[in-house]
């Protein structure tokens, strides 16, 4: 993202423009043309430069949204290290406490919820890309009859609604006993997961010189020698991406885990959270401190992960 | 880049390495069509043959099964389900399109989707356009430029549930909000408990959580338009309107026309918001689609799961329509996608 080019690095060409107009005596026929904008009395601005104001205004502008961005997150933070009964004072913190903190982790499930998620997780995680990766390789190598069908059906498959699966899968998984079991939200999230990856992992096999494919073709690999011994060991960022892209998309998931989930100690994290704030009861100094701890880890996977994110997405869908 | 370079070598690499690899008459020799077909695309078939099954079956068969759901009377005293070692059998019944009339005649399903549409078309326009403006500010030599940036993705790092517990919050009755309100001698409002505020409430946390996404794909749209293109409008006399409207309007739409497309599906299902801020209420009044199907089916008692169901069926066919609807739009404007 930094190297892309921007105004900083056009200046050079514009400078030359500025000093040629400047100091080389011109000709009359070219300098028509470029007196009027050059008032007297006012400095010609480079190419880039901006105003003062105009200065001012950006960074007003820029400062004012991150304000809002920031600003929710951080006084979880901050209401996260205050006392219970102070919890919705504006004071910054005055008693600092790790009590909420230290609450949470001894005396909830959190830690139980916590284990639950990490396990259902990487299991759709791994499952998922293990299974969408030669599909990705085979709609970003291959023409073969049945491709555009089934581009559509994960395109389709991608926008499908929970609204429309989860009752079908509620009765599912209550004939088959797998209700309240972790299990049983890994086969659902890979719904969710499987049409995802394959779709991300096309667009990156797409990203592969297909050159690659074709020398490794010419020296006798067949095509899955070509797409396990070449495209995988190149594809290693692009699959570390998909997973860290589908970790952080079910580690958020609500409405399954809140439909199929009821077990004290078989909710997953996005359920347990709203064990703390409810009708029932108003514990906001367990929520924040739980809050946070699940915020942290997804946070960090996901600032490792961003920069490729937006890329792998908006280059597999505009370029189907 | 390499995508689109990679699209047209494709049938060569289909079609051409198969032949050649079987020998080097393969390619002057003609096979039997349909052998032919079978020969070069096995592998493929078998690479995506996985995904397929999975498809099928974990998610083609429960869609049959939602619709065939939806055609019953299906709810929670007549369902089949396994208890301990006990397995009770179903007994709900055909009903035809009973749930379907009763649903389309009925008033709760056009208000919610009123509000949906409301919903959708408020938070798309608003978090494309904040997005876009703060990816306009953020695509300058501006100094902080890098932390500028960190600080505004921040909001898509953190997952939605919790960011809507953060707003929870400050929306709370003794919360932020009304702590500074009353502090500057203006009455709290109660934010999630009148119907207009707790609206204007979920758009909000809505748009806050969305605009991140939003910023990142407009900036590497922007920054894919090449500078040359702004120096020579610059040259002939264009303004700073007339650079945006003619060089970076046409230079960012295809990146534009899909993020709008996978925000509007986005925000239309958009289930935790709405959920966990508002829980579709007081009274229904922020409830979308989604949400009250979600609610029809495992939070009001008795649990209702053939209306669910029908619900979830429309709901797919609207968003259908509209990616149809959408595509058709692009294709007539020239778009490739």
């Amino acid at each position: 993202m930094t190297k892309m080019p921007d105004h900083a690095v056009q200046q050079p060409s514009t400078r030359t423009r500025d000093e040629a107009l400047e100091k080389v005596p011109a000709t009359p026929a070219r300098a028509v043309p470029v007196t009027p904008p050059a008032r007297p009395g006012r400095r010609v601005r480079r190419r880039g430069e901006r105003a003062p104001l105009a200065s001012v205004g950006l960074h007003l502008g820029l400062a004012l949204a991150t304000a809002v961005a920031v600003l929710p997150p951080l006084w979880l933070l901050v209401t996260s290290f205050k006392p219970k009964h102070e919890a919705f004072t504006l004071d910054p913190v005055k008693d600092f406490t790790l009590d909420n903190y230290t609450h949470v982790l001894g005396a909830t499930e959190f830690v139980t919820w916590f284990g639950n998620s990490v396990f259902v997780v990487v299991l759709t995680v791994v499952l998922g890309v293990f299974i969408s990766s030669t599909t990705g390789y085979a709609l970003s190598r291959f023409r073969f009859p049945g491709m555009r069908p089934l581009l559509w059906t994960l395109l389709v498959t991608q926008m499908f609604p929970m609204a429309v699966l989860i009752v079908p899968l509620y009765n599912l998984m209550a004939r088959m006993g797998l209700l309240n079991q972790p299990v049983g939200l890994v086969i659902t999230y890979l719904t969710i997961a499987v049409p995802f990856c394959a779709w991300m992992m096309k667009g990156f096999f797409d990203t592969i010189p297909i050159s690659i494919d074709e020398s490794g073709r010419v020296d006798g690999l067949t095509p899955f020698g070509t797409f396990w011994r070449l495209i995988m060991p190149l594809a290693k960022p692009g699959l570390a991406v998909t997973g860290f892209y589908s970790f952080v998309t079910a580690w958020a998931e609500v409405a399954y885990a809140s439909a199929f989930m009821t077990g004290e100690d078989k909710l997953t994290l996005a359920r347990g959270l709203q064990t703390f704030v409810n009708q029932y009861t108003q514990d906001w100094g367990s929520m924040t401190a739980a809050a946070v701890l699940i915020a942290v880890p997804a946070a960090l996977v996901f600032g490792f992960a961003q920069r490729y994110l937006i890329s792998g997405m908006t280059a597999g869908a505009v370029k189907s | 880049m390499a995508v689109e370079t990679g699209r047209p070598a494709q049938p060569a690499a289909s079609g051409g390495p198969t032949a050649r690899g079987r020998g080097r008459g393969a390619d002057v020799r003609k096979p039997a069509r349909a052998r032919r077909v079978l020969s070069t695309h096995w592998y493929a078939w078998a690479m995506i043959a996985p995904v397929v099954l999975v498809l099928g079956v974990i998610i083609g068969f429960p869609l049959l099964r939602g619709v065939y759901l939806s055609l019953t009377n299906a709810d929670e005293r007549n369902v089949g389900r396994t208890i301990g070692a006990r397995t009770l059998e179903p007994t709900y019944e055909f009903v035809g399109l009973d749930n379907y009339v009763e649903v389309l005649t009925g008033d709760v399903f056009w208000g919610r989707l009123a509000w949906t549409v409301v919903w959708t078309v408020a938070c798309v326009s608003l978090t494309f356009l904040i997005g876009l403006a703060l990816a306009n500010m953020l695509n300058r030599a501006v100094r902080g430029r890098t932390l500028y940036r960190i600080a505004l993705i921040l909001p898509w790092g953190i997952p939605a549930f919790v960011s809507v517990f953060a707003w929870r919050l400050l929306f709370a009755g003794d919360g932020m909000f009304n702590a500074v309100l009353t502090g500057g001698g203006i009455e709290g409002v109660d934010w999630l408990e009148h119907p207009t505020w707790a609206k204007l409430a979920v758009i909000t946390v809505n748009i806050w959580i969305g605009v991140p996404f939003m910023l990142v794909a407009t900036l590497g749209a922007l920054q894919s338009v090449p500078g040359e293109l702004y120096e020579a409008a610059e040259m002939d006399g264009a303004g700073p309107w007339q650079r945006f409207r003619n060089i970076t309007v046409p230079g960012i739409r295809s990146v534009s026309a899909t993020v709008i497309l996978l925000s509007t599906i986005w925000t239309f299902n958009m289930f935790p918001v709405i959920f966990l801020l508002t829980g579709g209420g007081p009274y229904g009044s922020s409830e979308i689609l989604v949400t009250e199907a979600f609610n029809l089916a495992f939070v009001r008692s008795p649990r209702d799961f053939a209306t669910s169901a029908t619900w979830g069926v429309l709901i797919l066919l609207l968003l259908v329509a509209f990616a149809v609807l959408y595509r058709r739009s692009l294709r007539k404007q020239g778009e490739v996608w």
